[in-house]
């Protein structure tokens, strides 16, 4: 009989922490599936984040960093300079990578350093009780804004990866969902080819990844994934944003 | 071996270099831009990274990863930049990782000025950022002891996987003095920082279990663990690291304390006064964490009364009053937001703590 399903070996085997329909453990499993398709396990080297998924390492099986928040892909340009031939990727919520790492990431990317980052956009503050994030819809109601996003208040959505595209330094950019199964599918293919561009040392690569938070969105599991489909993409399109 | 002027940001440049470090972030700030720009071409040349990074919270987390990947990394900086390299240096203490910051430190609080300052003693020596952590502190008062110190730096960092600090002030940055090195080993290939001495790195995970570099520990007594190690750590480091230099220590009825370029003014005082037959010495600590408590408990005994000098409002001031325990008088000395001590000033304190007249002294 043909194997047609299995655990990544990239991916421990232990139970995650993440709650039910949450995307970062889907995420994490199609990184892994990438990392051991491309054979690249023993080569590569994590960023992980604050944010949900701050024990990425307790469940990736290769090398881990920590990274204050924001500075993840600081530190990932620090590993990759020591080791140019290492696989370096970053992973870093919304709140990581739009807010408080807003400087650091837009500089990494116009440097073209040749790494990975897997951007995981849930539109909260996962973490801290679902706070408003610079990628909060306008109206939609987060622990900070209790009647709703108030452009007058807040501002607007900041729709970071555009923004990064603009830049020459950034090479791929993307954005994907994880919320049915066959946009699953393109999510890791974005991914393998994020990973890919920098193996070939193409340079600075960006897979954003619209995911679910059912506890924080108040929905259950499968609304929040409608919720995607049905609103989400209408401020975040998915797509290749660049692919230079 | 000859003899070649240099200042001391770029000495520390070619002793960094020379000591094997192959990483260097950092952002402009006066007085230590000479640094950042020795060390853009100095790292090109040597095969090393340089990275001119967009904030100090950049390029302290730069070597930070640079730390973790095993190499041997330096970043540069003066006060306000470090006060914003805090963060990193807390995670780098927590992580256990080595790196080396220097701090020519200028007058603060705030923007402050450019002049040269010794104000950030506190934030040095005390951890800085956040959390129960210490950070290694090497004064150099010289061009030429910065070059040795810088070469201490590294090899500190990684026995004991932990930042050290180089504090000196605008002076020691920017003034050329002659420097005493092999020439063949100026602007030659650096030696390359062997990695293979460091199992914990980030390396790829091939032939070994995945290593994680973390200072996230949620479990029930964990992070406490973590803690009672690095304690541990700087009790080491306190018992076997201390340095100071002594000057008439032996007859002195007075000691100053002084550190980096006040130490140089004191010195020159002290030559006065011991003209006069004033039995003044110094003692000059070289480590201001871990500080020579012991040394100056021992003076305490013989000695009839310390004065503190310092470019600060007052902050050594403290460690030396821990040290005395309040055997002997404390005076002080200091000038704060770039003033620097004159000689005359000094000499005229001296006299007045050996000799006293009516005049009214500032004591603590
Ligand atoms: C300097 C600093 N500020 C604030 C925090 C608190 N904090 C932890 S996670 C987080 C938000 C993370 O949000 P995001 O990056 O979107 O990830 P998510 O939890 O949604 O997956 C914040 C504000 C911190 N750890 N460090």
């Amino acid at each position: 009989m043909k194997k047609v399903f299995e655990r990544p070996r990239s991916l421990r085997n232990v139970p995650t922490h993440y709650c039910a329909g949450c995307g970062h453990s889907l995420a994490h499993r199609l990184i892994c599936e990438v990392i051991d398709e491309l054979g690249i396990r023993e080569d590569t080297i994590a960023v992980c984040p604050v944010g949900c998924a701050v024990i990425a390492y307790e469940y990736w099986d290769f090398d881990c960093s920590e990274a204050a928040h924001g500075r993840t892909p600081c530190v990932a340009t620090g590993i990759k300079r020591v080791h140019p031939d290492k696989i370096v990727f970053s992973y870093q919520g919304d709140g990581d990578l739009a807010a408080i790492g807003t400087a650091e990431i837009i500089h990494t990317a116009n440097r073209g350093e040749n790494i990975t980052v897997i951007f995981i956009n849930n539109g909260v503050y996962g973490m801290t009780n679902g706070q408003m994030a610079p990628t909060t819809l306008i109206g939609q109601r987060t622990s900070t804004t209790p009647q709703g996003r108030d452009v007058l208040r807040d501002g607007y959505p900041l729709k970071i990866t555009e923004l990064l595209a603009q830049l020459p330094g950034s090479r791929y950019v993307e954005r994907v969902s994880v919320d049915t199964p066959s946009n699953v599918i393109k999510a890791k293919a974005a991914i393998k080819k994020a990973f890919r561009n920098q193996i070939e040392k193409k340079g600075f690569s960006l897979v954003e990844v619209l995911s679910p938070c059912p506890t924080y969105w108040g929905l259950s599991p499968k609304d929040a994934c409608l919720r995607i489909s049905g609103e989400m993409v209408k401020d975040f399109p998915l797509g290749v944003i660049k692919d230079a | 071996m000859a003899k070649i002027m240099m200042c001391g940001n770029e000495v520390i440049g070619e002793a960094a270099v020379h000591a094997g470090c192959t990483f260097y972030s950092g952002y402009p700030i006066t007085p230590q831009n000479e640094l950042t720009q020795y060390m853009a071409s100095r790292m090109t040349e040597s095969g090393g990274t340089f990275i001119q990074a967009e904030s100090e919270l950049a390029a302290i987390n730069m070597v930070f990863g640079a730390a973790a990947a095993g190499a041997r990394a330096m970043t540069s900086s003066s006060s306000p930049g470090i006060s914003l390299k805090q963060e990193g240096i807390s995670y780098l203490a927590a992580c256990q990782l080595p790196a080396v910051i220097v701090n020519m430190m200028r007058g603060g609080p705030g923007l402050g000025n450019i002049a040269p300052s010794q104000a950030d003693y506190f934030q040095a020596t005390r951890g800085g950022g956040h959390g129960d952590y210490r950070t290694i502190v090497l004064a150099p008062s010289a061009v030429e002891e910065a070059w040795h110190l810088t070469h201490l730096a590294f090899d500190l960092a990684d026995e004991y996987r932990n930042p050290v600090l180089i504090l000196g002030d605008g002076i020691l940055g920017q003034m050329m003095e002659p420097i005493e090195v092999v020439r063949k080993h100026l602007h030659g290939k650096m030696a390359n920082h062997d990695m293979r001495h460091k199992p914990w790195a980030l390396t790829g995970c091939k032939g070994r279990k995945p290593n994680v570099i973390r200072s996230l520990y949620l479990g029930e007594g964990e992070l406490e663990e973590l803690n009672r190690l690095l304690q541990m750590k700087y009790s080491m480091v306190k018992s076997k690291e201390v340095r100071f230099e002594s000057l008439y220590t032996e007859d002195s009825d007075l000691v100053v304390v002084a550190y980096g370029t006040t130490s140089r003014i004191v010195r020159s005082a002290i030559s006065k006064a011991r003209q006069e037959r004033l039995h003044v010495g110094m003692l000059r600590p070289v480590t201001l964490w871990p500080f020579p408590e012991a040394e100056l408990q021992k003076l305490a005994n013989k000695a009839r009364a310390f004065l503190v000098v310092e470019m600060s409002a007052g902050q050594m001031v403290d460690d030396v009053k821990l040290s005395v325990l309040g055997k002997k008088p404390i005076h002080f000395y200091g000038r704060a937001g770039g003033g620097i001590p004159t000689e005359a000033a000094l000499l005229d304190i001296i006299r007045d703590i050996l000799r006293p007249r009516s005049r009214n002294r500032v004591r603590v």
